[in-house]
């Protein structure tokens, strides 16, 4: 039993719908009470989708438990068949449904539908939400072309371009939208024809087509890995796995895509629309370098960001993790490559303390982190899903390909104080209407205040800071010019010096800190 | 639990009584459970924190359902089971016992804990009541720890309040004892703290000191239940509440419920009849607010009056509603649906429906978005997820869930309500796009 406030991902029946819902013609009849209808709010308020999802719940009821809830759920389905009249239907049942065992693969299969019926059996109380979308995309892709697998028949016509399919693109996802244009548009430009993007608006049909292309783009990883490796063994086609999100990676993965294809890519990669290196090396950028950034959220966009901010703006990755247990390994690989330990956990209230702990400057991460943000007053921006309903902008904004970059150039220089503002607050300290309170000058007013700290929170109790417990106990006192001269460094960074002085002051032994210790400690932690 | 459940004919209209049909619908609900009701429980009652017992599914529920509007730390949570808990491998009281004691640990302010039930938990049977019994001995005095379902196999959105007040009712009778000071009148329903001082002072007005509410904003002043108390019903989805209290010894005082500026006038007529106040006191009372009521609402009804509105079933608030919204503001019922019908309840209310009016009750979505097409109303009351695809085929919504979130009851809010289903009308009119 697992005490739980917030949740990153949802259960693996969310999964199973966000590929539905991502289909054209693929209707999910899932056993599940009434109350797992909240769910549909999900696609039509938080992603603004116009349409239902393509999902009928039996929503069974007490009452039906001692009668016949298999019953019910053959009636939903052949319903919800001669309705919504889909191409492929998906069966299975959520976590309520899945307790009372009534097998809605062998239930699907009695009604003899003139249709293919696949079944997708998510256990409930181990796996998640993208496990489920990947396991039931897998399921997709298998059961619509389980023919051609026994024939093993991949591509059939020779065409002059080479070809590939987009895998991963679900509905609810971050970016998602956008990210299958920017990287379709980035594949025609190379010389390659897109035969299917899947999930993402494709039709049963067109799961069928899959194997025509020469190989896979693995857009998203957590969604499409699983499909892809079957395609892999079945049809060899190989796949590219370097999802092009952030400068680099965009460079790393298009000369994949031109090792793969043989066609030479110099050209794009000299004349591409990519701002971010020379925004990036632009004399205004110089005070980005070594702003010390803490990353969290699905593996994807860790990954890519961890990159995008070490090298692509000079930033110090302080911390990272995610809450994609099944690609722990991959993070943990990432963290050490910047000399961390990975946080892997599906509990917010951890990746709160981590941020605490480490006081950076900005914070990338999911709704819960901006959430974190906020409290703590440290800038932050969202990378990750699960993200808000302000998260699916009106505005094209991809993260993947030359385009993404862009965005995430402007997605992280954003919620930060500009170099020469931060210059100012620095040598002016006490203005009454420019200080370092008053956030950023071109953010709204008053963004850069903490709302409230957690130690101050009426709401919940948390372990006290470090600094809290040292003075509480008498360890280490600070004179009263030494927290006056504190207070005027800027809160962005007043953390972190406090903590610093008081590390180095225990490590002398020192129980008072003057003025001369914090400045001693400035200088010995000074770049 | 009560008789929602009495098996429905499937789409059949049968007669519910001699002069009003009633369309009983079996299909696919599009509703949330009762766990939904924990999103404004748990800031009324400020000393409380609802603990669900149960899935995954929950948990991404309550932060859906909460987190379209608000995400700040809340005073729930979910336990949720896992495969080890199911298997066996754990024993699910011991577990539950460890999250209870972390979560009091970490949250010394709460006195008052509800352990809350859910599909999943309901489904395999586990004892809520005995949990809450061995924890409540175990953190006695400071804390204590009662249980009700919020599940959607039993309840729907706002019978979990009924079913959390039921548990409040009935623990008060095990505290009770000789020296147990009982209410003279009990308003219940959860209500706006605004809109309990407004009833509050209206009653001291009328000569009746002696109100409590149920829930009171502190799990120590819940009102004490006897004989001699009267209740007056707030909200409409409290069947199993009246019950309780019946139990208790409480008799009822049946009025319409307090919307707009005529329901409020007779629920304060009927409350001060129930204490023998005279007539010419209550007028004098309610004058002012009531002429200000309506004062109100005759502003929106230029702008509704002859619009036709039709209620897709959420919170058993749909009938007193649609009576609000025809009574006092002239506009068109054409389908009045709700999740469960008690006429006890909303009888005053229902006979003052048209009767062209169609009153559903229980729900096949499908079926309704068909009716609802063919209607195409001025204006649809639906829950959030059928909201945006009725807008995008040009049909005017409003979220049935703001209605539980807003303050509507009373004279000072009769304008705000129908300013609720005046301004998605009044949006239409704007945009040019």
């Amino acid at each position: 039993m697992q005490l739980t406030v917030w949740t990153y991902e949802g259960p693996p029946h969310v999964g199973a719908m966000r590929v539905a819902t991502a289909m054209k013609d693929v209707h999910y009849v899932l056993h599940a009470p009434q109350g797992d209808t909240y769910a549909d709010l999900l696609f039509t308020m938080i992603e603004r989708r116009t349409k239902r999802p393509p999902v009928t719940y039996t929503t069974f009821q007490a009452r039906d438990l001692g009668g016949d809830t298999a019953e019910l759920f053959k009636t939903a389905a052949l319903k919800a068949y001669e309705r919504f009249q889909p191409a492929a239907m998906i069966v299975g049942a959520s976590c309520t449904g899945e307790l009372i065992q009534d097998d809605p693969a062998g239930l699907a299969r009695a009604l003899k539908l003139p249709i293919p019926a696949i079944p997708v059996e998510l256990p409930s109380y181990q796996r998640k939400e993208n496990w489920g979308a990947s396991e039931t995309f897998y399921q997709v892709v298998r059961h619509l072309n389980i023919c051609r697998a026994q024939e093993q028949h991949g591509k059939k016509p020779e065409s002059a371009r080479p070809s590939c399919n987009i895998l991963g693109p679900t509905a609810l996802g971050f970016r998602h939208r956008d990210d299958v244009s920017e990287v379709t548009r980035l594949l025609e430009r190379i010389g390659i024809t897109v035969n299917v993007i899947a999930p993402y608006d494709a039709s049963a049909y067109d799961i069928t087509r899959l194997p025509d292309a020469d190989f896979n783009v693995v857009l998203y990883p957590e969604i499409a890995l699983t499909a892809a490796n079957w395609l892999k063994r079945t049809f060899r086609q190989p796949m590219i796995t370097t999802v092009p999100i952030g400068y680099g990676a965009t460079c790393d993965f298009v000369r994949e895509v031109g090792s793969l294809t043989g066609i030479d890519v110099t050209p794009l990669l000299s004349e591409s629309n990519a701002r971010l290196p020379w925004y990036s090396r632009s004399i205004d950028s110089t005070y980005l370098t070594g702003k010390r950034v803490f990353l969290f959220g699905d593996a994807t966009h860790v990954k890519a960001l961890a990159r995008v901010a070490s090298e692509e703006l000079g930033f110090d990755v302080v911390g990272l993790g995610t809450y994609s247990r099944e690609f722990a390994r991959d993070i943990r690989e990432v963290a050490e490559s910047y000399g961390l330990e990975a946080l892997i956990t599906d509990d917010y209230l951890e990746v709160e303390a981590a941020i605490e702990r480490l006081q950076p400057e900005l914070v990338l991460g999911t709704q819960m982190e901006r959430h974190t943000a906020k409290r703590l007053a440290i800038p932050c921006a969202v990378i990750s899903a699960p993200v808000h309903v302000q998260d699916y902008p009106a505005r094209f904004s991809p993260v993947a390909g030359f385009e993404g970059a862009n965005v995430l150039f402007d997605t992280l220089v954003h919620p930060l104080t500009m170099g020469l503002e931060e210059h100012l607050l620095h040598m002016f300290r006490d203005d009454f209407e420019f200080n370092d309170e008053a956030g950023p000058s071109h953010l709204a007013h008053g963004s850069g205040k903490p709302i409230a700290s957690r130690s101050q929170s009426p709401e919940i109790q948390i372990e006290q800071t470090p600094s809290d417990t040292a003075a509480a106990s008498g360890i280490t006192v600070w004179e009263t010019d030494a927290e006056r001269e504190l207070k005027k460094i800027p809160f962005f960074v007043r953390g972190k010096a406090r903590r610093n002085t008081e590390a180095f002051a225990r490590e002398r032994g020192l129980s008072t800190i003057t003025l001369d210790t914090l400045y001693d400690a400035k200088a010995h932690f000074g770049k | 639990m009560s008789e929602q459940h009495a098996p429905f004919a499937e789409q059949k209209t049968i007669a519910g009584c001699a002069e009003r049909p009633i369309l009983r619908q079996r299909g696919q609900h599009e509703v949330f459970c009762g766990l939904t009701g924990i999103v404004w429980l748990h800031r009324k009652i400020q000393d409380a924190f609802f603990l669900v017992v149960g899935s995954r599914t929950c948990a991404h529920l309550m932060q859906s359902a909460a987190g379209v509007m608000i995400f700040a730390e809340p005073r729930f949570a979910t336990a949720v089971m896992e495969e080890r808990d199911l298997a066996g491998l754990a024993d699910m009281n011991d577990e539950l016992d460890r999250v209870v004691d972390r979560l009091l640990e970490r949250r010394p302010d709460i006195k008052l804990l509800f352990l809350v039930g859910s599909c999943p938990s309901e489904v395999i049977k586990l004892d809520l009541s005995r949990a809450a019994e061995r924890l409540s001995v175990k953190h006695n005095p400071d804390v204590r720890i009662l249980n009700y379902t919020g599940s959607g196999i039993e309840t729907t959105f706002t019978q979990g309040e009924d079913q959390c007040l039921t548990a409040l009712v009935r623990d008060g009778q095990t505290r009770l004892n000789d020296q147990t000071k009982t209410a003279s009148l009990v308003i219940v329903g959860s209500l706006a703290d605004v809109v309990e001082d407004q009833f509050k002072r209206l009653f001291a007005n009328l000569g009746i000191e002696d109100v409590a509410f149920l829930p009171a904003r502190n799990s120590e002043a819940m009102p004490q239940i006897g004989p001699n108390t009267r209740y007056l019903l707030a909200q409409p989805f409290l069947t199993d509440t009246i019950r309780a209290l019946e139990d208790r010894g409480a008799s009822p005082i049946r009025a319409p419920l307090p919307l707009g500026a005529e329901g409020t006038r007779e629920w304060f007529e009927a409350a001060a009849k129930a204490f023998a106040i005279e007539p010419a006191h209550v007028e004098e009372v309610v004058r002012a607010p009531l002429e200000r009521a309506r004062q109100a609402l005759s502003k929106y009804r230029e702008k509704l009056a002859g619009k036709s509105v039709f209620f897709f079933p959420d919170s058993q608030l749909e009938i007193p509603l649609a009576r609000f919204l025809h009574n006092e503001l002239d506009m068109r019922p054409i389908e009045v649906g709700t999740p469960y019908l008690n006429r006890d309840i909303v009888g005053p209310d229902l006979e003052k429906l048209p009767s062209e009016t169609v009153v559903s009750e229980g729900q096949d979505v499908d079926a309704q978005l068909d009716r609802c097409h063919m209607a195409y109303p001025d204006i649809a009351v639906c829950g959030l997820g059928l909201a945006n695809p009725l807008e995008v085929e040009g049909i005017t919504t409003k979220w049935s869930i703001e209605l539980v979130f807003t303050p509507i009851q009373g004279f000072e809010q009769a304008g705000d309500l129908a300013e609720l289903f005046a301004r998605p009308l009044n949006r239409r009119t704007r945009l040019e796009v």
